[in-house]
């Protein structure tokens, strides 16, 4: 019966505003299509199997590997085959929660990158705005720099900002007079040298991404709110805000997950994680623990630790996502 | 709209902003190249008076320089080629079929993105060693390929979407096949965002620096180009030219291919995001 009425309506309730999935309450519209157009129940796992096969085999199959090494007494000994792999249950994980060092790294990881994603953020949100206040030429020079920044391969980067801050031949300290300062020696200013790196080379996505958002939004729109004598600050905060909001969002977790995960910067610019560990993040705390001292199955605990944090990261973005009623 | 002064005010920032962030990029290639003796004075100047090709040379002659480069094209053009299209099919299929499981795929998809590839990096070295790929570019072939699918097909979706289903229906009438309208119509109309989500496969392949240090260990003429870099850290002094030459080689082309693209990059990503 309500199904019939829907059916009526030329534009169903789809023009209400909801985003273009449709998600509207109600039942839906059913679509007529030429018969046999949809082919066989199959197609779409056709269509998909490739790509389920890659993730299946190099990710799925190595997280689950992870996991596995992470219960188990697994080193050098083990991987050579001169000692049997033995079952530790939780032990790998009591070990490395008795440790002050991974709590201590832990500490630094959430702190760092929390600095990272908020610097970035300011920087990249206020360049947006910059770009829609000026003209053509100056945006295309500043576009144009902040593209090459992000272009810089992560090693690359490093090593151009160690070399700009380097205590001898860098023009930094020239150019501030701080003699030979050495920026990696202590611990805060060796994590702010990588901070600046970070955010030189990130701040563009956001720049650019959050710059589409507001040219997206109609201009009618703004100049009603002008005309209604809204002042800039208002204009921002009701309406541009509320119209970038999902855009935000991405960025903001996007932004999460890469600066949690930062690796090559930290590892080449303070020499695989500073003077006695001083720099060390979760990430570079893995790999040298797995790699450097061959404890496999304590870096793989280390591994499981960042995967639970990233993914409870994950859901709350799902949470938001769902909560903007955007159709996955 | 934005009153005069303020405008040039404006303007004047961004401007000053922008040498600030083109600044490490021009020291790199400033400094790769000045002459040895210009490179180590204490009293660095933003010029050279004597350009000199001297850190190239000293890079070019490493016996592997060459193969490295090359080894690091085929890595990227690889993963950026495979991920592409498998990412596309798959970008399809979900957005354009309703079947069962599909939003759960699409969430898996979602968290695959956030798994570091670098804790992956213990179970993954057991993985090509024990497929016979240590040592081979498949080992850094093949894992950058899982790491940038998620993400390619996460952004895909929205370029896919936007294709109008009428179309699909119109060319079905015309009697194309399914497999007909996937490459010959959907396919060019998807490509600005396949290249964009090819920017972001490219970097993470040709930036890749983990795997080619722990995955190449004996052959090193399978290595990269970040591992031509590190040979010119040394641990009393390092030769700041040859690092400097060294990553100017390996930008040039990142920057090259972000210019080519750069139009579709900022359509695209404004296109991804509004969805």
């Amino acid at each position: 019966m309500t199904h019939d009425i829907t059916l009526s309506k030329p534009d169903g309730p789809t023009a209400a505003g909801r985003g273009p999935g449709g998600s509207a309450p109600g039942p839906r519209r059913v679509r007529k299509r030429p018969p046999g157009r949809r082919g066989p129940a199959w197609t779409p796992w056709l269509y998909l199997a490739p790509a389920l096969v890659v993730l299946a085999a190099l990710l799925a199959y190595p997280i689950y590997q992870l996991g596995l090494i992470s219960f188990l007494e697994y080193t050098q000994a083990q991987v050579s085959g001169g000692e049997p792999t033995t079952f530790k249950g939780f032990g790998n994980y009591a070990e490395l929660f008795r440790d002050e060092q991974f709590w201590q790294v832990l500490t630094a990881t959430v702190v760092f990158a929390a600095a990272c994603v908020i610097s970035t953020l300011a920087v990249g949100c206020a360049l947006a705005v910059l770009l829609t206040r000026i003209r053509a030429v100056p945006r295309l020079i500043l576009m144009m720099a902040s593209l090459g920044a992000w272009a810089t391969p992560a090693i690359t980067g490093s090593t151009v900002w160690m070399f700009l801050f380097d205590q001898d031949f860098g023009p930094v300290n020239k150019l501030l007079g701080l003699g030979d300062h050495s920026w990696t020696y202590d611990r805060y200013s060796a994590f702010a040298l990588v901070l600046f790196e970070v955010v030189w080379c990130s701040f563009p996505f956001v720049m650019v991404t959050v710059y589409a958002g507001i040219r997206a939004v109609p201009s009618e729109v703004l100049e009603a709110a002008s005309l209604d004598g809204a002042s800039q600050w208002r204009i921002w905060r009701s309406v541009l805000a509320p119209m970038l909001r999902p855009i935000l969002v991405v960025v903001t977790i996007q932004s999460i997950i890469w600066d949690f995960k930062v690796f090559t910067q930290i590892y080449v610019m303070t020499g695989g994680g500073g003077i006695a560990g001083q720099n060390l993040v979760l990430n570079v705390y893995a790999y040298q623990k797995a790699f450097a001292s061959s404890q496999y199955s304590l870096g793989a605990a280390i591994g499981i630790v960042m995967l639970l944090i990233l993914l409870a990261v994950t859901l709350v973005y799902l949470r938001l996502l769902r909560r903007q009623g955007e159709e996955l | 709209m934005v009153r005069r002064p303020w405008r040039l005010a404006a303007e004047l920032a961004a401007l000053v902003i922008a040498v600030v962030v083109a600044f490490p990029l021009y020291w790199m290639v400033l400094s790769a190249f000045k002459p040895a003796g210009e490179i180590e004075s204490t009293n660095p100047r933003p010029w050279t008076l004597s350009p000199s090709l001297d850190s190239f040379r000293r890079l070019f002659q490493q016996e592997e320089f060459g193969r490295y480069f090359l080894n690091s094209v085929v890595v990227a053009v690889s993963v950026v080629l495979i991920s592409s299209v498998i990412a596309f099919l798959a970008a399809t299929a979900v957005t354009r079929f309703k079947f069962k499981f599909r939003t759960t795929l699409l969430i898996m998809f979602l968290i695959a993105q956030m798994v570091p590839m670098e804790a992956l990096a213990i179970p993954l070295f057991f993985q090509m060693r024990d497929l016979g790929q240590l040592n081979t570019l498949g080992a850094l072939i093949l894992p950058h390929i899982a790491f940038s699918l998620p993400f390619a097909i996460w952004m895909l979706r929205g370029f896919v979407k936007a294709v109008p289903e009428a179309l699909e229906e119109a060319a079905a009438l015309d009697g194309a096949s399914r497999t007909r309208f996937l490459w010959q119509i959907l396919f060019p109309l998807v490509f600005p965002g396949l290249v964009a989500t090819s920017v972001f496969s490219f970097i993470s392949a040709w930036n890749d620096f983990l795997f080619a240090k722990s995955f190449i260990i004996s052959d090193t003429s399978q290595s990269t180009l970040p591992m031509a870099l590190l040979v010119f850290f040394k641990p009393d002094e390092n030769d700041w030219g040859g690092i400097m030459a060294a990553s100017t080689v390996m930008t040039i082309p990142v920057l090259i291919f972000f210019v080519l693209v750069q139009r579709r990059l900022v359509s695209g990503l404004g296109g991804a995001v509004k969805d």
